[in-house]
């Protein structure tokens, strides 16, 4: 049977929630998946790797004297590897951070096609759904070549769970790192918060925020709901909010399952981030902005007065 | 010699516009196209490195078809000091695009550095600097935040999730696809774009290259508009009442909440 790759995604011990998805995805072609896991112990994600339908898990170990935890480089080299030594033609990974450096150097590397933010995947007929001119369009993409690889959007494909029997293979790969790329040193961002991509629940504020400091209410209303914070470019703009809080063209595409806009009049490039979201509410003073209009619910009222209540109301709630 | 910083640049709809599907596959093109925003940052960072340097030549590149000019010309405004128009007749895909580019820059000049956007916001492919680099042999680099050249090498600071960051050493010559926290463009002035007109745009067209086609290919088949059919459904009463309605609605319907 042939053979579809995912590269599975960790975060502090933990297998990210969309991965699961894209193994569903994985799955929907009668093949076989082979969960490729980078430094990390295999046997630690076993349990649920079977319980969505993995076949084998791959554990690849990168190893050297050079070696350092994050070389998008040397883990390339060590995927394509195994790609090779499994006969695996297909790979998936998640449109994030890791997978934006990893996938396409993957495809340089081995001049295959690749479709990032794939929404959906035919991997029978080597066809990939994804979003184009600004998100303003869904295309259907046709890859042709030896190789095919896909970026799956973070949670827009739902996982089916499924029962298997996972084999495991043990890959030590040694990989030199070459003198012209090297990493130096990895910063890895405030862990205490969600993130944007990954979050079920986004509330995000805009140029109606004012400042900084009122940022703090939608903070405290998100950690009530275990929701991630976003923006609009504005808000970035004005120094508020980190660069990567901004949702929409430039800045973050997401698909949570609710997505809560506070004082965010619509702009076609917010949109062009977050009209894949499952549920889209408005907080805005005027029922005129294009945000009122193409959301599912909407509350024409301050943001200063609902946003506080809210989180009352959630926090009454949770004792 | 003098030194060759060359800057990928890409002619796309402006954000703003609305875009009609036309024959199925393809999109109406009478609309204003724009410089891709990234690809701003990107020219920004290139004529910044020149004025570091002292020396330097920029040179924006950019294939697509004849009206692409207009945007060599924005970016020739915004500071490259002549441009190369590889002529095609269609939007290709980022391997052959990536060829073509080569192709182009090879017969041009040798590059010291490549800058290119972090991503196209029509195609949104985030790989063509990766396609190019493995051509050249170069290093790559993307989402480049921050920027720091050296002799004969360069730190960058590439974004990751959550306000992280990693590091990385490149050897020069390297390709980097910038972001946009890595500057603020500053926009054209007046006496800027009178001069741009009088830079160079050196013609090639594409057949003259003679670039070996990849056996790999991407191609868009089919276009629909991502249409919304939200109903927008007012929550109404007190603050309080609104609030209470707004906490079931993220509990019962959306299922978010337990
Ligand atoms: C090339 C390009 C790329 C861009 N990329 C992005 C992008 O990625 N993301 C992005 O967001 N923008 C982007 N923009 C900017 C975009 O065009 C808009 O300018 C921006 O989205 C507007 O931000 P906003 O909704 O916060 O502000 P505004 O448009 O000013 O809206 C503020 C809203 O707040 C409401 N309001 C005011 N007071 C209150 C209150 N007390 N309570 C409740 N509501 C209140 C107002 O009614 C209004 O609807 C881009 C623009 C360009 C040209
Ligand atoms: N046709 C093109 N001409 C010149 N540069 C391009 C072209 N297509 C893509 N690029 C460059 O590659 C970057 C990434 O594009 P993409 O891979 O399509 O997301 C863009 O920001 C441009 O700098």
């Amino acid at each position: 049977m042939e053979k579809t790759g995912v590269v599975i995604e960790i975060k502090k011990g933990r297998i990210k929630d969309a991965n699961l998805g894209m193994i569903a995805c994985a799955r929907a072609a009668n093949r076989e998946v082979y969960a490729l896991i980078l430094n990390d112990t295999a046997e630690n994600f076993r349990e649920i790797l079977e319980a969505h339908g993995v076949h084998a898990m791959v554990e690849i170990t990168t190893g050297g004297a050079d070696h350092t935890p994050w070389n998008p480089e040397q883990h390339t080299r060590a995927i394509i590897t195994a790609m090779e030594a499994l006969h695996i033609k297909a790979l998936l990974a998640l449109t994030t951070p890791m997978g934006r450096e990893l996938l396409p150097r993957i495809a340089a590397a081995l001049d295959a096609p690749l479709v990032m933010d794939c929404i959906d995947v035919d991997l029978e007929k080597g066809l990939a759904r994804t979003t184009l001119y600004s998100g303003k369009t869904i295309g259907t993409i046709q890859v042709t070549g030896s190789h095919e690889l896909f970026g799956i959007r973070p949670n827009v494909i739902a996982p089916v769970p499924v029962k298997t029997k996972a084999k495991m293979i043990s890959m030590p790969i040694d990989t030199p790192v070459s003198g012209k790329f090297k990493t130096v040193e990895i910063l890895p961002g405030q862990s205490s918060q969600t993130d944007i991509t990954e979050a079920d629940i986004i509330i995000s504020g805009g140029r109606a925020m004012q400042s900084k400091e009122n940022f703090d209410l939608l903070f405290q209303c998100a950690h009530t709901m275990g929701a991630a914070v976003g923006a609009s470019r504005v808000a970035v703009d004005m120094g508020w909010v980190p660069y990567t809080m901004q949702v929409g063209q430039t800045g973050e595409k997401v698909s949570p399952r609710v997505y809560i806009a506070c004082g965010i009049s619509g702009s076609i490039q917010h949109f062009a981030g977050m009209k894949m979201s499952g549920m889209i509410i408005a907080i805005n003073t005027n029922a005129e902005a294009a945000m009122v209009s193409n959301c599912d619910y909407f509350i024409e009222g301050d943001l200063f007065e609902i946003v506080p209540l809210l989180t009352q109301r959630l926090t009454q709630k949770a004792k | 010699m003098d030194m060759k910083i060359y800057v990928c640049v890409k002619h796309v709809p402006d954000s703003a516009a609305n875009i009609a599907v036309k024959d199925g596959n393809t999109i109406d093109d009478k609309i204003s196209f724009l410089l891709n925003p990234y690809d701003e940052h990107a020219v920004t960072e290139a004529a910044a490195l020149k004025k570091h340097l002292g020396r330097g030549e920029v040179i924006a590149i950019s294939l697509g078809t004849e009206d692409v000019e207009k945007t060599l010309r924005s970016a020739m405004a915004m500071g490259a000091d002549r441009s190369i128009l590889v002529k095609t007749d269609r939007q290709r895909d980022s391997i052959f695009t990536a060829r073509a580019l080569k192709a182009a820059i090879d017969q041009d000049g040798s590059p010291a550095i490549i800058f290119t956007g972090r991503e196209s916001i029509d195609m949104e492919g985030m790989q063509t600097m990766f396609r190019l680099g493995a051509a050249f042999g170069f290093p790559v680099a993307s989402n480049v935040i921050k920027f720091t050249p050296e002799k004969n090498s360069a730190t960058v600071e590439s974004q990751t999730e959550g306000g992280g960051k990693n590091i990385y050493h490149l050897s020069m010559p390297c390709v980097l696809g910038v972001g946009r926290g890595i500057n603020t463009p500053s926009y054209p002035t007046f006496p800027d774009v009178v001069k741009a007109r009088k830079k160079e745009v050196k013609t090639i067209d594409v057949k003259d290259l003679n670039i070996t086609p990849s056996p790999s290919s991407m191609s868009v088949i089919s276009l629909e508009p991502f249409a919304q059919e939200r109903r927008a459904r007012e929550i109404t009463g007190t603050p309080a009442e609104q609030v209470q309605t707004l906490v079931n609605i993220l509990r019962n319907e959306a299922k978010v909440l337990n």
